[in-house]
C-alpha cells in the first residue's frame, strides 16, 4: 500500500490508514494491558513495546522502497500538509524533547522555560521567510538552495559544511538516546543497545529515503504524543489535579513557591558526594529574571533557539515535500499545533512531579518523610539501583531534606507513572515514545546529511553525469556510512545530550540563517557576499565555542556555549551585507529567479528531477 | 495590470504581512520575557503571569499567530492572482 504514492489512492486513503494503525496501537497497549494483570513480567511487556513499535517502522520503511530520485529526495512532492506536519513534528521532537525537557523545568524552572519559547516560536520565521518559498524554489536540499541561488560550487560546498557539522552534532545526541532507551528495555549493553537503534534507524530510511522517513515519522508521531499525554492525563486524574491537567496547574506552581521556602530551598547547599549527573534542587521554580542579566540569558537563549529552528535543514527540507506553495505554508501551522501539544504539557507534567516530590501532604511527598520509609518505596530503590537518584543523609538526621535527594533530570518523564503508582504498562508506553522521539529525529538528521553530500557534493559538484541509480547507490552508501559513524561517536559517550542539541542549533544559525533569508527577501544578496557570510559567521560562533568551552575564556556577558549563535550571527549578516554591498550585484537570470520564487504560481524553478 | 505591477503589488502586501506577523513574533518572544519579573506580580488564573506567558502564554499566541498568517497570505496570493491552481 505504500509503493502508490503519487497523487493516487494511497494519498487519499491516508487519513484511514494511519486511523486503523492508531486503532491498532491502542489495542496493543490494551493487550499488554491484559498481559500485565495475567502475570507477565515488567520486562516482557517493555521489551514487548520496543520491538512491536521497532517492527511497525521497518515495515513502513520496506514497503516505501523507491528506486526514484523525486520520491527518494522529497517523497514525490505528494506528502498533504497535515501529514507533513505531524512528520515534521516527530522529525523535530527529540528523545532530548521527549525525556530531557520536563525534567530540565524540573530543575531549571522558569529560565529553563526558554528553551520551551524558543523551540515554539521558530516556526513563526520557518512560515513567513523560508519554507514556501523553497518550496517554489523547488531544490532537494538546501544546499541546493544556496548553490542554485548563489552560484557556483563554493557557495553550495559551504552550505554542505555547515549543515554536515549542525546536523552530525545533533544525530549522535538522537543514536546515543535510542542506545539508552533500548539497553534499558531490551536489557543489553549500551553499546551494543547504540546499534541495535541504527540499525532500526536505517532500516527506515536506507530503502525508501525521505518517502520512507516520512511515513514512518508519521507513525512515530502518533506513538510518541500518546506516551506523552496518556500518562500525564491519567497521572493529573489519579491524583486529583483536574481533568485537563495543563489549564489548571497554576495553582500547583503557587503551592511549590511556599513549599520551596517551607523546605529551605537556596538557604541549603547541596551536600557532598552526589555521583555524576544527579543534581539536587536549588533553584527557585518561578525564578523570574530579577536582574537584567538574567533576562538577556533568557531572550538570547530564545533567540538561538529560534533562529537555529529556522535554519536546521532537517526541518527546513520535510516543507519540500508537500505538493504545493501553501500546502507548505499550511504545513508549518500544523507542525507547530503538533508541536505545540507536547511542549505545553511538558511544564504541566514537572509541575505536577515537584508537587508530588515536594508536598508533604500527599501520600506520594517523600522531602521531609524519614528516610528509612522512603527508601522502603519501590521506585526510589529501581531508579537508585540504576544511578538515576541518590538519597545522602547529609546531617545524619534520619529525615530526608531538600538539598540531600538527587536524581537525573530524565526521571521526571520516564518514572512519573511509578511515582503516581500507574501500572507498568504506562511505563512501557513511554519507553516506546521516548524511542519513536529519538529514532525519527535520527532518520530526519541522518537522511538531511547523507542527502547533502550524495546530491550536492557528489552529483552536483563531483560527478554530475551519474546516473539515476548510480546517485541513489552512493546516497544509501553514505547514509550508511554517516550512519555507522554517529552510533560510534555517541557510544564514546562524550557529551552530555542537551548541551549538544543546543550547540546545533547554534551552528545552524551561525552559518546558514542569513544566507537563506537574504537569498530570499534581499535580491542584491550576491555569491561574494554569500560565502563570506556563511564561513565568517560559521567561523566566528565555532571559535567563541571553542574559546568559552575548552580554552576556558570567560564569556561574555553572560553569553555561555548554550547560545553562541548570538555572536556568530552577527558576523554573518554583517559581511554578508557589507562583502555583497562592496561587489556586483548578481546578474539579471538571478533576479528573475528571485522574483520567481516570491509568487506561489507557476513551476518550480529547479526542474521535478535535477 | 500588468504582470509587473502586479507582482510588485503582491509583493508589498506579502512584506507588509510579514512585517505585521514578526512583530507579534517579536514581541512574545523576546519583549514579554524580559518584564517577566514585573508581570510575575500579576496572577493569571493562579499563575504568575510571567511564567504562564512562557510556558503556555507566548505559545497560544505562536499557534494562534501563525494560523491567521497562513489565511491572510493566502488570500494576498488570491486576490493578486498569484495562487496555485487547484
Amino acid at each position: 500500500m505504500f509503493k502508490k504514492y503519487a497523487g493516487g489512492a494511497f494519498i487519499e486513503n491516508l487519513p484511514k490508514i494511519y486511523g486503523m494503525y492508531t486503532g491498532g496501537f491502542l489495542v496493543f497497549v490494551l493487550l499488554m494491558a491484559i498481559l500485565e494483570q495475567m502475570g507477565v513480567g515488567a520486562d516482557t511487556i517493555g521489551i514487548l513495546f520496543v520491538a512491536f513499535t521497532i517492527a511497525i517502522y521497518a515495515g513502513i520503511g520496506v514497503l516505501s522502497r523507491t528506486m526514484a530520485v523525486d520520491a527518494y529526495y522529497v517523497a514525490g512532492r505528494s506528502v498533504p500538509a497535515v501529514f507533513n506536519g505531524m512528520a515534521t513534528a516527530a522529525d523535530w521532537m527529540s528523545g532530548a524533547s521527549f525525556v530531557a525537557m520536563a525534567g530540565g523545568i524540573y530543575f531549571g524552572g522558569h529560565g529553563y522555560l526558554a528553551f520551551v519559547v524558543g523551540w515554539t516560536g521558530g516556526y513563526i520565521l520557518v512560515a513567513t521567510l523560508m519554507a514556501p518559498y523553497l518550496r517554489k524554489f523547488g531544490c532537494y536540499t538546501v544546499p541546493d538552495f544556496i548553490g542554485t541561488r548563489y552560484g557556483g560550487n563554493l557557495p553550495r560546498f559551504l552550505g554542505v559544511i555547515v549543515l554536515a557539522v549542525a546536523s552530525f552534532t545533533y544525530v549522535t545526541a538522537q543514536i546515543n538516546a535510542t542506545g539508552t532507551i533500548a539497553a534499558r528495555a531490551l536489557q543489553i549493553p549500551f553499546e551494543v543497545g547504540v546499534w541495535f537503534g541504527l540499525l532500526g534507524i536505517l532500516l527506515c530510511s536506507m530503502l525508501g529515503g525521505m518517502r520512507a522517513v516520512t511515513w514512518t515519522q508519521v507513525a512515530q508521531y502518533i506513538v510518541l504524543i500518546i506516551a506523552y499525554l496518556v500518562p500525564v492525563f491519567w497521572m493529573s486524574n489519579k491524583q486529583g489535579f483536574g481533568l485537563i491537567p495543563q489549564f489548571v496547574y497554576g495553582d500547583a506552581v503557587q503551592r511549590i513557591t511556599e513549599l520551596e521556602v517551607l523546605h529551605g530551598l537556596g538557604t541549603l547547599d547541596p551536600v557532598e558526594g552526589a555521583k555524576g549527573g544527579l543534581r539536587a534542587l536549588s533553584v527557585p521554580f518561578v525564578d523570574a529574571h530579577t536582574d537584567a542579566l538574567a533576562a538577556w540569558k533568557f531572550v538570547t537563549l530564545v533567540a538561538c533557539m529560534m533562529l537555529g529552528t529556522a535554519s536546521l535543514p532537517h526541518i527546513l527540507m520535510r516543507y519540500f515535500t508537500t505538493p504545493s506553495v501553501k500546502a507548505a505554508r499550511q504545513s508549518v501551522c500544523w507542525s507547530l499545533l503538533f508541536i505545540f501539544l507536547l511542549y505545553f504539557t511538558a511544564p504541566a507534567l514537572a509541575t505536577f512531579t515537584k508537587l508530588q516530590v515536594l508536598d508533604p501532604n500527599l501520600a506520594t511527598g517523600i522531602i521531609g518523610k524519614p528516610i528509612e520509609t522512603v527508601m522502603a518505596l519501590e521506585w526510589i530503590q529501581k531508579w537508585a539501583a540504576v544511578d538515576f537518584l541518590q538519597i545522602i543523609d547529609g546531617n545524619a538526621d534520619g529525615i530526608l531534606q531538600l538539598n540531600e535527594f538527587f536524581m537525573r533530570g530524565d526521571i521526571v518523564v520516564l518514572a512519573t507513572p511509578e511515582i503516581a503508582g500507574l501500572p507498568y504498562v504506562i511505563s512501557g508506553l513511554v519507553a516506546a515514545g521516548g524511542m519513536a522521539a529519538a529514532m525519527s529525529t535520527a532518520d530526519g538528521l541522518l537522511l538531511a546529511i547523507a542527502n547533502a553530500l550524495s546530491h550536492d557534493l557528489y552529483y552536483k559538484i563531483i560527478d554530475p553525469e551519474a546516473e539515476t541509480k548510480k546517485r541513489l547507490l552512493v546516497a544509501r552508501v553514505l547514509l550508511l556510512g554517516i550512519g555507522a559513524a554517529g552510533a560510534f561517536v555517541a557510544s564514546l559517550k562524550l557529551t552530555s545530550i542537551l548541551g549538544a542539541v543546543a550547540w546545533a542549533f547554534d551552528f545552524a544559525c551561525s552559518g546558514l540563517f542569513f544566507p537563506i533569508v537574504l537569498g530570499i527577501w534581499w535580491k542584491r544578496a550576491n555569491r561574494q557576499g554569500a560565502i563570506a557570510g556563511m564561513a565568517g559567521g560559521f567561523i566566528a560562533g565555532t571559535w567563541y565555542l571553542y574559546m568559552v568551552r575548552f580554552a576556558g575564556m570567560d564569556p561574555w556577558i553572560g553569553i555561555d556555549h548554550l547560545r553562541f549563535g548570538i555572536i556568530g550571527m552577527p558576523v554573518s549578516l554583517v559581511l554578508m551585507v557589507v562583502v555583497s554591498l562592496m561587489t556586483a550585484p548578481p546578474d539579471e537570470e538571478t533576479q528573475k529567479m528571485v522574483d520567481e520564487i516570491r509568487v506561489p504560481r507557476g513551476e518550480t524553478v529547479l526542474g521535478a528531477s535535477h | 495590470m500588468s504582470d509587473d505591477s502586479k507582482r510588485a503589488e503582491h509583493w508589498r502586501r506579502t512584506k507588509s504581512l510579514m512585517f505585521v506577523t514578526l512583530t507579534i513574533w517579536f514581541i512574545f518572544s523576546f519583549v514579554i520575557h524580559w518584564f517577566a519579573d514585573a508581570l510575575n506580580s500579576i496572577t493569571f488564573a493562579g499563575w504568575p503571569l510571567g511564567f504562564y506567558m512562557a510556558a503556555q502564554g507566548s505559545e497560544i499566541v505562536f499557534v494562534v499567530t501563525l494560523f491567521w498568517f497562513a489565511r491572510a497570505q493566502h488570500k494576498i496570493d488570491s486576490e493578486c492572482g498569484f495562487a496555485e491552481e487547484e
